[in-house]
C-alpha cells in the first residue's frame, strides 16, 4: 500500500485535475480539458471518474461506488477496493453515510445533501457528437452557444419513433447557457441534476475532459413545446419494497422468463425493506 | 437604392499564389450575379471569401443588414457573421453531400436551420420541411428518409430546401447544378429560376456552365487568374463579349 501516494495518483496530478474540477465549477457545464493519466484499470472501467475521485479524497472520507445503481457488480467492487487499497479510506454502500460517491450510470435516490460529492464516470462527454463529429466545429458550437443541431437529434428522434426515444444520455442546459451531456444515466434521473445540494463532478479518461455542476444548479432537460420532457420509468412499483417513485430494473426470475421490477438502486431498496415496505414478490408478502 | 451587398476590393492569396485579386461589385435586391471563368480562375475562391468561409488578405463584405443597414461582414464578430449565415444567407455547396447531413432526415435536414434560430414545435417545424419538401418536388412520403437513399438531384434540391427554409435574402452558389445529368440539370434550373422569382431571392451563382448564368443572371462577371476581366448584363457579355478571353469562352461553348 505504502508503494503508491496517497490515492495512487501523484500530488502534481491531483493538482492539476483539482485545477480542471474548479475551472468546471467555475463554469458549470463546461467541457474542461485535463492531461487524463494511464490508470491501472482499462478504459470503459471508469478512469475519468477514478481520477477525480482520487483528486478530491482526503484520508477522513468515507468512499461509495455505484454501478448502474448497484454496490456489488464486479466494476464498483474493484473500484473500491483500488480506493481502500491505495487511499486507505472508510467505504460504505449507504448513500447518506458517504462523503465522496463515485457512479455509473445512476444517481441515488436518496436526496444527496450539501458536503456530498457524487462523481460521474462518463465514455463519450461531447453531447454533439453524435450529429458532429469535427471537434473544432462543436467546441465552436458550445463557445457560441449554436446549439439547434442537439434539438435535430431530438427531431429524428421523434420523427422514428412518434416520440422522444433517448432515454440515457438525455441532454440537458445548464443555467441557460452550456449544453450537457448527463453521462449514461436514465432520463428518469434528469431532473435530480437540477437544484443538487451536493457537488456534481464529471470525469471521461480516454476523452480526457472534466465539467461540473456546482450545488444548486439550474438543469433543463432539452425538449419541444408539443413533446416535452418526461422521466419516464417503466411503470410499475418495485416487486421487493413497493416503491412508486424509483427507477427500476427489469429482473428475470426463472427459466420459463417470468420477469419482475425491482429498485436498480439497491440500498435504497434494501433501506425501505428494513423499514417494513414490502412489494409483490417479498418473501414476507407471499407469506 | 442600397445595394444589398457592395462587395470591394476583395483579394486572397495562397501563399504567392493569386486566388483572386481586388474584385468588386455592387448586388442589388432581387438580383442575381453570374461569375463564369475556367477553373481555378478563382470563382468559389471569391465565393468562399464573400460568404465568410474564407479570410480575405483585404477588401469588405458589406451587406444591408436587416436591423443595422450596411456592415462590413468581414469585420463583425464571428457570432453575429455566424447568426446570418443561418439566417439571411444561405449556401449552395456543389456536392450536396456537403451542405447535407447526411446522417439525418429529409426532415431534420430541412428543420435544423428552424431549430438553430430557436423554433422549439415540433410539429410547426415538420409541417415547414414538408411544405418545403414540395416546393422543391420532393414527394411528402420522403420526409423521414435519409438523404443516401436519395438519387444527386433529389439531393441538390434538398440542400436548396433546406437552405432556404428561413428565408434568406441571398444565396451563394457554387456550381449548383455541377455533376448532375444533364436532364436533371434542367430540371433543377426550372426550379431554382421559379424560387429566385417567388421570393425575389437576390443570388450569386458560380458556374463554367454559361447556360445557367443565361437562364438564372441578370448580370454577369467573367474571371481570369484571379482578375474581374470583363462584367455587364448577361445577355450584353454573351451576345458581345468585349474582352478577348470572353469571347474565347463564349465561342467555345457555341461550338460544343
Ligand atoms: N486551398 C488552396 N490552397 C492553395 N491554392 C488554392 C487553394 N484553393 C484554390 N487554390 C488556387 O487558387 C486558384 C483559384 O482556385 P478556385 O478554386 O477559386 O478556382 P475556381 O474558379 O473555383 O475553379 P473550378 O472551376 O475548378 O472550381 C487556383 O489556381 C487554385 O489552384
Ligand atoms: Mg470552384
Amino acid at each position: 500500500m505504502s508503494d503508491y501516494n496517497f490515492a495512487y495518483l501523484d500530488e502534481q496530478t491531483k493538482r492539476m485535475i483539482r485545477r480542471a474540477i474548479l475551472k468546471g465549477l467555475a463554469i458549470p457545464g463546461y467541457q474542461v480539458p485535463f492531461a487524463s493519466r494511464e490508470m491501472p484499470m482499462p478504459y470503459g472501467w471508469g478512469t475519468g471518474g477514478v481520477q477525480v475521485s482520487a483528486a478530491v479524497m482526503t484520508p477522513q472520507d468515507r468512499f461509495k461506488v455505484i454501478d448502474q445503481g448497484a454496490d456489488d457488480t464486479t466494476n464498483a467492487v474493484s473500484i473500491r477496493t483500488f480506493f481502500e487499497r491505495t487511499a486507505g479510506v472508510a467505504t460504505t454502500t449507504k448513500t447518506s453515510e458517504a462523503s465522496v460517491i463515485q457512479t455509473r450510470h445512476r444517481i441515488p435516490e436518496e436526496p444527496l445533501s450539501e458536503g456530498q460529492i457524487l462523481v460521474y464516470q462518463v465514455p463519450i462527454p461531447e453531447p454533439l457528437r453524435f450529429l458532429e463529429p469535427r471537434e473544432s466545429e462543436t467546441r465552436k458550437m458550445h463557445s457560441l452557444a449554436e446549439y439547434g443541431l442537439m434539438h435535430v437529434k431530438l427531431y429524428e428522434d421523434i420523427s422514428r419513433h412518434g416520440h422522444i426515444a433517448t432515454s440515457y444520455d438525455y441532454p440537458v442546459k445548464v443555467e441557460g447557457r452550456y449544453v450537457m451531456d448527463p453521462s449514461p444515466i436514465p432520463k428518469f434521473d434528469n431532473p435530480k441534476l437540477g437544484d443538487m445540494a451536493a457537488i456534481q463532478l464529471f470525469g471521461a479518461g480516454r476523452e480526457q475532459r472534466i465539467y461540473a455542476l456546482p450545488p444548486y444548479t439550474q438543469v433543463v432537460s432539452l425538449d419541444f413545446e408539443d413533446h416535452p420532457f418526461e422521466a419516464s420509468k417503466p411503470d410499475h412499483p418495485c416487486a421487493m419494497c413497493g416503491a412508486e417513485n424509483s427507477y427500476l430494473d427489469e429482473v428475470i426470475t426463472d427459466d420459463a422468463g417470468r420477469r419482475m421490477f425491482v429498485c436498480s438502486d439497491t440500498d435504497f431498496c434494501e433501506a425501505r425493506q428494513v423499514a417494513g415496505h414490502t412489494g409483490t414478490m417479498n418473501g414476507k408478502d407471499a407469506a | 437604392m442600397t445595394p444589398l451587398l457592395s462587395v470591394q476590393g476583395i483579394t486572397k492569396f495562397y501563399g504567392q499564389h493569386i486566388g483572386c485579386k481586388d474584385v468588386g461589385f455592387d448586388l442589388y435586391p432581387g438580383e442575381v450575379m453570374g461569375i463564369v471563368g475556367e477553373s481555378g480562375s478563382g470563382k468559389s475562391t471569391l465565393l468562399n471569401c464573400m460568404a465568410g468561409h474564407l479570410t480575405s488578405d483585404a477588401g469588405a463584405v458589406v451587406f444591408d443588414t436587416r436591423t443595422d443597414g450596411p456592415r462590413d461582414t468581414v469585420t463583425m464578430s464571428e457570432p453575429e457573421r455566424r447568426m446570418l449565415s443561418r439566417t439571411d444567407w444561405a449556401f449552395v455547396h456543389q456536392h450536396a453531400r456537403d451542405g447535407l447531413r447526411m446522417g439525418v432526415s429529409a426532415g431534420g435536414n430541412v428543420g435544423e436551420r428552424l431549430m438553430a434560430v430557436g423554433e422549439r414545435h415540433y410539429g410547426d417545424i415538420r409541417a415547414k420541411a414538408t411544405d418545403w419538401l414540395g416546393r422543391v418536388e420532393i414527394d411528402a412520403t420522403r420526409v423521414d428518409d435519409r438523404p443516401t437513399t436519395f438519387s444527386g438531384g433529389m439531393q441538390q434540391r434538398l440542400q436548396i430546401a433546406r437552405n432556404l427554409v428561413t428565408g434568406p435574402r441571398l444565396v451563394f452558389m457554387d456550381e449548383p447544378t455541377g455533376g448532375l445529368d444533364v436532364s436533371v440539370q434542367a430540371r433543377l434550373l426550372d426550379l431554382l429560376r421559379g424560387l429566385v422569382r417567388d421570393m425575389g431571392l437576390s443570388a450569386i451563382i458560380v458556374t463554367h456552365d454559361l447556360a445557367v448564368v443565361r437562364l438564372l443572371a441578370d448580370r454577369l462577371m467573367v474571371m481570369k487568374d484571379g482578375h474581374v476581366v470583363e462584367a455587364g448584363l448577361t445577355d450584353q457579355v454573351l451576345d458581345d463579349p468585349q474582352h478577348a478571353y470572353s469571347q474565347l469562352l463564349v465561342s467555345s461553348v457555341l461550338q460544343v
